[in-house]
């Protein structure tokens, strides 16, 4: 009887799973398709650095895209720091490849929405995500956080907002988070001046912030490739 | 009073040791930008090798402003001893070549003919940084273009933007010239004790250098008392290259992070200035002319 | 007669060693007042103090009738001086050095007059080179025009002809005679060489050991019957004293417990004898020591130092 009872919550288990399963890939399958009709982008938007120890202006960007995944955020000129492994990795480049597997980690409720989430796993080896988790908008096919956790670049957090594209999967704002303690400035070799504020050593387990607010973009109407260099 | 500069200041620059230091400031500066110039991204590769592992860096790091901002760094020690090479050279070498006694039996008071001899060792100082500021900023800018910039510290990195720098580079400089009239009072001070240049000049670059590492060591006595040292203030240009953050971590173009701070040390400065060339002043008053 | 230099009680001590010591002279408009006197007797001491150099440690200086402590610019407008071997600036030529030192006297600099005091010392084809190029007497020359082009009333020379060829020397005597005489200017020269001052003063002090040794016209002072005579007493500090106290007092030079020296004329020994012995001083001898010139020259020449009683 109890064999019975094991052998029959097994099979649900397996069948109810493999339904998961198979249930969050049709999910990241429909995701995948609406953000498939996006072949090339450029758009325009500001970048605001929120990470304790870079004092950074807001600056104007141009970000560019092209299928598979080619991306590149470019600053109207001056100089910027963007976090690797993260703002540089575009959404649609961890999607649009089917080496993955997904699973189904349930629903969340994030800002009074119920989103249902998913986990990929990356099956190839060498890959540099090790485990990314998606919170997707069901009703509107919207990605709208990730948790990534890379194995060169540890841990990062995406949260998108939606608007004016959200046909097209293009978020009007990008807010990616990442932690700051494993980060190393660059060696001082002279003096800095002594202004007399307390804060003189480089604060650790702090999470850093970079949010981009796109203002427009250009769906496909073809990006050169010598915006990628 | 306006006369007696001008007699200083064409004593100092009808001689010919003077352009020694115009010669080496230009030498300076273009063995910096050389070097630069063929071996620079070499060295930003090094010095920005543990942020590139976290960070993409986009921009053209190596610009002039950056360039300028190097060059900058050798204000402490190698202009501070061409400045001392004339202020320390006011009085001692006055009564060195002899001349200082044929000086005083002039109708002059000794109280103006020191402020005109320092006065004119300040002109000098300031005349030197601007020569300074025309190779290390303006010749840089032409040869590596501009860009924003990176001011990076021990803990935090500061990005400036292309158009929220030169003014700042004015700023530095004008405070530059403070430190480096310092520089010139306690060689001038010093000058007055001396009836040979060399010596005032060893003890101007020894006082700044011992302090400078006094400063920079980590015991407690020597962290209490630096903030009375003139050297430690001397950096205080670098506050110009720092901004203020809005609530939500921004930097606000065209702040200045901690002015009242970059003042004070100025009024450091010009304290110091003050209270050596007001005792090189009252001592000379007083001086047995023996030379 | 105005007085051009009134000194009382100058005073002058480094530390424990006292450079001058209680010296008082006056010198008149129009003097070529000698001021000798061997190395290290105070000479420069005295004159650095006169050109505000040196502070005194007591005494008061006075020149053109006024306190020089408190009237230094004025007095220095009419002032010129060379002192000790003049140094200038090496790296400009005598032009640019008259040029400088002409601005700084508080006169008009013109061209024409500057070149004209070069001209005067015989500077003015060599006017544009550096002073570097120089001959000690070439500078010596030029330290003379920088001297007078401010035209000064009083003119302080300090060893003029230290390091000068004869014809240097020559040079710089004619030079103060015409000062003096053409230019009726003052002049204050010191010197160790008694026969430099013989030609050219009409007046001296010497000076020894920081102190005045004595003081007058030249020709008063080297009166031929004059003797420097050594006498002893039984009581030669009690002698002294009274003598001091007397009409001796000017010609008593030096006197300690074993002796003391006098300026006499052979004549004028018995008075002194006798008036001593009113005094109740045993005289027990009278020798004459050197003749006065010989007497100036022991004590002004280079190197020699005054001989003691004792000797």
């Amino acid at each position: 009887m109890f064999m019975r009872y094991t052998f029959l919550f097994i099979l649900f288990f397996s069948v109810t799973s493999g339904f998961a399963q198979d249930d969050a890939m049709r999910l990241l399958q429909k995701v995948k398709a609406k953000m498939d009709r996006v072949n090339d982008y450029a758009a325009t938007g500001k970048m605001r650095t929120d990470v304790v120890f870079i004092k950074a202006p807001v600056s104007n960007i141009r970000v560019y895209y092209k299928k598979p995944n080619r991306f590149k955020i470019n600053r109207d000129g001056g100089i910027s720091l963007l976090p690797k492994g993260g703002v540089s990795v575009n959404l649609n480049a961890l999607m649009l490849t089917n080496d993955f597997t997904a699973l189904d980690a349930g629903k969340a409720t994030i800002a009074g929405k119920e989103l249902r989430v998913i986990k990929l796993l990356p099956l190839q080896e060498n890959s540099d995500v090790v485990l990314s988790t998606m919170y997707i908008d069901e009703l509107r096919l919207l990605v709208l956080k990730t948790n990534t956790t890379t194995r060169e670049n540890g841990t990062y957090e995406m949260e998108m907002q939606f608007g004016n594209y959200a046909d097209y999967g293009l978020p009007d704002k990008v807010t990616f988070t990442f932690n700051t303690k494993d980060y190393k400035l660059p060696k001082g070799i002279t003096l800095e001046f002594d202004d007399g504020s307390k804060q003189q050593q480089l604060p650790k387990n702090k999470k850093g912030r970079i949010e981009i607010s796109y203002a427009s973009y250009q769906v496909n109407k073809g990006v050169s490739d010598a915006m990628f260099k | 009073m306006w006369s007696l500069l001008r007699i200083e200041l064409y004593k100092i620059f009808k001689r010919p040791r003077t352009y020694i230091s115009f010669a080496a400031i230009w030498a300076i500066v273009s063995l910096i930008q050389l070097a630069i110039y063929v071996d620079g991204q070499r060295y930003m590769e090094f010095f920005m090798k543990d942020l590139a592992a976290s960070f993409e860096i986009q921009g053209n790091m190596l610009n002039g402003y950056f360039v300028c901002f190097i060059i900058l760094q050798t204000l402490l020690i190698h202009v501070p001893l061409l400045i001392a090479l004339v202020a320390a050279d006011m009085i001692a070498g006055e009564a060195n070549m002899g001349t200082l006694r044929l000086l005083i039996t002039k109708p002059v008071s000794r109280t103006k003919l020191m402020i005109s001899k320092f006065l004119a060792s300040a002109v000098y100082a300031v005349l030197l940084l601007v020569w300074m500021a025309i190779l290390s900023l303006f010749l840089s800018m032409v040869i590596f273009g501009t860009d924003g910039m990176m001011n990076a510290k021990s803990y935090e990195i500061i990005i400036l933007e292309k158009d929220d720098i030169f003014w700042r580079y004015a700023l530095a400089f004008a405070y530059a010239a403070v430190a480096l009239i310092t520089v010139a009072s306690l060689g001038f001070l010093l000058s007055v004790f001396a009836e040979n240049a060399i010596g005032p000049i060893v003890a101007t670059m020894s006082v700044i250098i011992v302090f400078t590492i006094l400063s920079t060591m980590d015991i407690p006595l020597f962290q209490q008392v630096k903030h009375y040292f003139f050297t430690t203030h001397m950096i205080g240009w670098k506050g110009f290259f720092d901004v203020k953050v809005d609530a939500d971590g921004n930097a606000i173009v065209g702040s200045i992070a901690n002015l009242p701070a970059v003042l004070r040390s100025a009024g450091v400065l010009l304290a110091h200035t003050f209270l050596f060339t007001g005792a090189a002043i009252l001592i000379f008053r007083k001086k047995d002319i023996l030379s | 007669m105005e007085s051009i230099i009134r000194i009382q009680g100058l005073t002058k001590h480094f530390n424990h060693f006292k450079a001058v010591s209680d010296l008082s002279f006056t010198v008149e408009k129009g003097d070529v007042y000698g001021f000798l006197g061997q190395n290290g007797a105070g000479k420069s001491t005295t004159i650095r103090m006169l050109l505000s150099l040196i502070t005194p440690t007591a005494g008061s200086i006075e020149m053109f009738g006024l306190p020089l402590a408190t009237h230094r610019r004025e007095i220095l407008r009419n002032v010129g001086a060379v002192i000790e071997r003049p140094d200038l600036y090496k790296y400009l030529s005598a032009y640019e050095n008259i040029h400088l030192f002409a601005a700084m006297s508080g006169i008009e600099v013109k061209r024409n007059h500057l070149m004209e005091q070069l001209a005067q010392v015989g500077l003015a084809e060599r006017a544009h080179s550096k002073v570097r190029t120089y001959s000690q007497g070439m500078k010596q020359r030029l330290g003379l025009a920088i001297a007078l082009v401010h035209d000064p009333q009083l003119i302080v020379l300090d060893e003029p002809t230290n390091g000068l060829d004869p014809q240097g020397i020559a040079d710089i005597r004619n030079l103060i005679l015409m000062l003096s005489r053409q230019m009726n200017k003052t002049v204050f020269v010191s010197s160790h060489l008694l026969s430099e001052i013989e030609q050219i003063a009409n007046r001296m002090l010497i000076i020894d050991q920081g102190k005045k040794l004595v003081e007058g016209t030249v020709q008063n002072l080297f009166r031929t019957d004059d003797m420097i005579l050594h006498l002893q007493t039984t009581n030669n500090l009690l002698a002294a004293e009274l003598l001091q106290k007397s009409s001796y007092a000017k010609q008593l030079q030096e006197w300690d417990a074993h002796g003391m020296l006098l300026r006499l004329s052979k004549q004028e020994v018995p008075q002194l004898v006798a008036w001593l012995v009113q005094q109740q001083i045993e005289v027990m001898s009278v020798e004459p020591r050197f003749t006065l010139e010989d007497y100036f020259l022991k004590i002004t020449t280079a190197n020699q130092h005054v001989e003691s009683f004792t000797h």
